[in-house]
């Protein structure tokens, strides 16, 4: 207790003001945002991880969430906006844009 | 203020590998496609091992992370008023100091101030200025997109010269925006702070290991960090990332860091793109591009070199001590 900057007082009672659940906004959807869907061709992924760091959501799911090396990836169809960067940013061009309405294998993930 | 923290230990990144994986930011904010507040937000959390507390300004971040009844954040956050994130992030700090010295705190966390460009260059910068001057161990983020965006795309004090917006319009009279950008590092930078940089998005590396660097400080910290809009820019939201790219290789957005004092310029540009390279991808400076506004982007250039060698001069200066 011989720091100035500190002393004895309290405890105040302070109200909670209002608060959400962290990170409750996953129940909201927003794949209607989207004209066109980004697909990973995982033959191509090398895993370098550029596509996740520099999605604004995220909506890239890693598929080695708990490794410390290359992990391959697959897109959250439920909250990817479709802005694209993914598919500039990737080295091997291993994700391209296809339309929104297009079917595609496996939904494009695993 | 104990030096001797585990926060203070300092580790560089040195690749993408070792960069935490577990998501600080839930999906599902409505921030819009390709935000680069957003890619902002997210590299500086997932540069930490540690979750920190976030103390959120009124401003896009905030407005599209927590829309009621939801909120994205995985970590300790709170939102204040448009003026005051360095105030409360103050407290807070301030808080947790008192429980560490009685004994009470259960486990540090570095504290984070996170304001746009309106909230640090134009509201909130008593509350900043006080806040360094206290020298509260926190980290002030910047997260600049050059203008006033959810509310309409109105001008900032951090707005470029020569850049529209709604309230600093293209016609005959005017250019654009006539005032120059505020240089809120110099002003940081003033205060005696001991850390404070600069970072764009599109270099991640660069950014997080500021970051880093700034949490593990025994005092106040300054990041000022480049996330184009490309609602307010206007260019496509694919390119967000690359806008901000050739923001640093044109030399119009330098990346640099001053350490007590000293500055170092942490990504140089030997040979930079010609400045129209940045400016021809966004709408809100293609005027300067027709032959009538010739001399605002002669203008707009001078600028630009001035301010490289401003900080390239203070640089080499220390680098010769
Ligand atoms: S298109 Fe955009 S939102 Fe969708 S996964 Fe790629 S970067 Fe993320
Ligand atoms: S950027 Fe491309 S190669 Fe790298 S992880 Fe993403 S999809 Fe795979």
């Amino acid at each position: 207790m011989s720091d100035p900057r500190v002393r004895p007082v309290g405890p105040y009672p302070i109200s909670q003001g209002g608060w959400h659940e962290g990170g409750s906004s996953k129940a909201y959807v927003t794949n209607d945002w989207r004209l066109e869907k980004p697909v990973v061709d995982l033959e191509k992924c090398v895993g370098c991880l550029y596509c996740w760091v520099y999605c604004p959501e995220p909506a890239i799911d890693l598929l080695d969430r708990a490794g410390k090396g290359p992990s391959k990836v697959r897109i959250d169809y439920d909250h990817c906006k479709g802005c694209g960067i993914c598919q500039q940013v990737c080295p091997p061009k291993a994700i391209k844009m296809v339309p929104e309405e297009e079917e595609v294998a496996n939904n494009g993930s695993i | 203020m104990e030096g001797n923290s585990k926060l203070s230990q300092f580790q560089p990144v040195k690749s993408i590998f070792e960069i935490n994986r577990e998501e600080r930011m839930a999906p599902g904010h409505r921030a819009c496609a390709g935000c680069g507040p957003m890619i902002a937000v997210r590299q500086i959390l997932q540069s930490l091992d540690v979750k920190p507390v976030v103390i959120s300004a009124t401003g896009c971040v905030e407005v599209t992370t927590s829309t009621y009844p939801d909120s994205a954040w995985l970590v300790p956050w709170a939102h204040v008023a448009f003026e005051n994130s360095a105030a409360v992030a103050s407290g807070v700090e301030a808080a947790m100091h008192a429980l560490k010295v009685r004994g009470e705190l259960k486990e540090e966390r570095p504290v984070i101030a996170l304001a746009g460009d309106g909230g640090t260059f134009d509201i909130g910068l008593q509350a900043l200025s006080g806040a360094l001057e206290r020298g509260h161990r926190m980290l002030y983020v910047c997260y600049d997109n050059e203008a006033y965006m959810n509310t309409g795309i109105q001008r900032s004090s951090a707005t470029p010269f020569g850049a529209w917006t709604t309230t600093s319009p293209v016609g005959k009279e005017w250019p654009g925006k006539a005032e120059i950008k505020k240089d809120i590092m110099g002003i940081v930078v003033a205060h005696g702070t001991p850390y404070a940089a600069t970072a764009s998005i599109s270099h991640w590396k660069d950014l997080m290991t500021k970051v880093r660097k700034a949490v593990s400080q025994n005092g106040p910290t300054f990041l000022h960090v480049y996330a184009p809009c490309n609602r307010g820019w206007r260019f496509e939201p694919k390119d967000t990332v690359e806008v901000a790219k050739r923001a640093v290789e044109t030399r119009f957005f330098p990346l640099y860091e001053v350490e007590n004092g000293r500055y170092r310029v942490t990504v140089p540009v030997a040979k930079p793109r010609p400045l129209e390279d940045f400016l021809s991808l966004q709408g809100r400076f293609s005027h300067l591009l027709k032959p009538e506004n010739s001399e605002t982007l002669k203008e707009l250039k001078g600028i630009v070199e001035e301010r490289w060698s401003k900080i390239n001069a203070a640089a080499s200066v220390q680098a010769q001590v």
